[in-house]
């Protein structure tokens, strides 16, 4: 399990930039957001915790076809769908890199680029609180979907349509604590239910995706 | 004699030949007379004037939009533990009826809404996890139609339909603590006003025996839609089979 996680890290760092790419775009929607609604600062504190949260969100979703899709087409899936690990543990691997190439970069700029949309600076360690709790649920939700679409050839439109609203909870809580975090409320309460939706779906998610991949495996 | 014989296809065929008939004179005979009944035989409400008797189409309607998707679950929960495609085909001919009854109380809801609330669209609770239930069903139906295969279309579907049930629900309570944190108090009202629970036991049975026999006609409209559906679904494949078996042969 180790030895896959370590490939795939491998692969998603040196092989054509899937790594970077998600951190990028993120940049680029945090950046084109003041085009959209006009540069001042106080109407970008506003909206700044929306617009963090619904940008890694969709950083996150851009780079889902990533974890299973190259191995379904070279046919590797099907060699490790055969190999003495269980499926379970090698949807789990998989999408423990996927978060650790996605998710856990996203939190780690999401401080900075926060900065240029005017969020107080009293709400930093919210944010990237809420990010690190809530960006694994985002890859093991989507590696459901990712796992859905696997066989499909234009899925990708599909697996947004389907993984978007399966996300609303995770958005609606982790943005809520960083609001609150801007207002000066406590944050406690939607952070721990972060934690309950991400806490849940490592446990069980990992389970349904392999009974989906050996679906689409048949 | 048990309910497991109906997963048989041609059991299911001529049972459901019998009931087709019946169950959509049925919803004609409750729906006409629920809203004729409802829309001209009962008093205006004193605030709300004539808009009140919308409430025949969007309560009705609600309930079912929902009742769809748990009847789609148990099929579902049926097609993965054991296996009748017959299940599997309901819940695929259940999918557009539950969406169609969303947009239908999505729509009443906000033709109700402009004079009453002032606004077409709220974001409250209620409304907010209707809008989320109608991006499940399209993604439903959307994965349905993607895969070729049907027996992988089902199975793929079934365990969307699964993981979507819970985090429906779990959508369901967290716009409920979003929206709070806005404006509590006007939603607390705008919910109770617009629940088919709450009007239950606050509306006069004026207004609510014309609702009890609409809601009749609904229900009995659904079963009749999907047993229609599902029979077209079990000829489609069929017909497919025999299209296979000419160009084999």
């Amino acid at each position: 399990m180790i030895r896959l996680l370590a490939r795939d890290l491998r692969l998603a760092v040196r092989a054509g930039g899937g790594f970077g790419l998600a951190l990028a775009f993120f940049l680029i929607v945090i950046t084109l957001v003041p085009f959209g609604v006009g540069p001042g600062s106080d109407q970008l504190a506003v909206i700044a915790p929306g617009i963090l949260w619904i940008g890694a969100l969709l950083a996150c979703l851009l780079s889902l076809d990533r974890i299973f899709q190259a191995d379904f087409e070279d046919g590797s899936l099907d060699v490790l769908a055969t190999a003495p690990l269980p499926l379970e543990g090698i949807t789990l691997a998989k999408t423990l890199a996927h978060w650790l190439t996605t998710g856990l970069p996203l939190t780690l700029v999401a401080p900075i680029l926060a900065l240029l949309l005017n969020l107080p600076s009293h709400a930093q360690g919210t944010l990237f609180l809420s990010l690190a709790i809530g960006t694994p649920a985002l890859s093991m939700i989507g590696a459901f979907g990712a796992a859905l679409t696997v066989g499909l050839k234009r899925g990708g439109l599909l697996l947004s349509l389907l993984v978007l609203p399966l996300y609303v909870p995770t958005l609606i809580f982790g943005a809520d604590a960083v609001r609150r975090a801007v207002d000066g409320q406590t944050v406690t309460t939607p952070l721990m239910l972060l934690a309950v939706i991400s806490l849940g779906s490592i446990a069980l998610l990992p389970f349904v995706s392999a009974a989906v991949l050996r679906i689409n495996l048949r | 004699m048990s309910l497991w014989e109906y997963a048989n296809p041609r059991k299911f065929m001529t049972t459901t030949d019998r009931m087709v008939g019946p169950a959509f004179w049925l919803a004609g005979i409750c729906l006409l007379a629920g809203l004729i009944w409802g829309f001209f035989f009962t008093p205006n409400d004193f605030r709300q004037g004539a808009t009140v008797k919308i409430i025949y189409l969007h309560v009705p309607s609600a309930m079912m939009a929902i009742n769809a998707w748990v009847m789609m679950l148990v099929a579902s929960l049926i097609w993965l533990v054991r296996r009748h495609h017959v299940s599997a085909l309901a819940a695929k001919a259940a999918a557009p009826i539950g969406m169609t009854m969303t947009l239908i109380a999505i729509f009443t809801g906000a033709v109700w809404g402009q004079p009453t609330w002032g606004t077409w669209w709220e974001w409250d609770p209620r409304l907010t996890s209707f809008l989320i239930l109608l991006l499940f069903y399209f993604g439903y139906m959307a994965l349905w139609s993607a895969v070729d295969d049907p027996d992988t279309a089902a199975d793929l579907t079934s365990y969307l339909c699964l993981v979507g049930s819970i985090f429906a629900i779990l959508s369901r309570y967290a716009v409920n603590f979003w929206n709070q944190g806005l404006h509590q108090g006007s939603s607390v009202f705008r919910a109770a006003a617009v629940t088919g629970t709450d009007t239950e036991e606050k509306v006069s049975n004026v207004f609510f025996l014309p609702l009890l026999l609409s809601m009749a006609g609904f229900v009995a409209l659904f079963i009749a839609l999907v047993l229609l559906r599902t029979r077209s679904e079990v000829r489609l494949r069929r017909i497919h089979a025999l299209e296979t078996k000419e160009r084999m042969a």
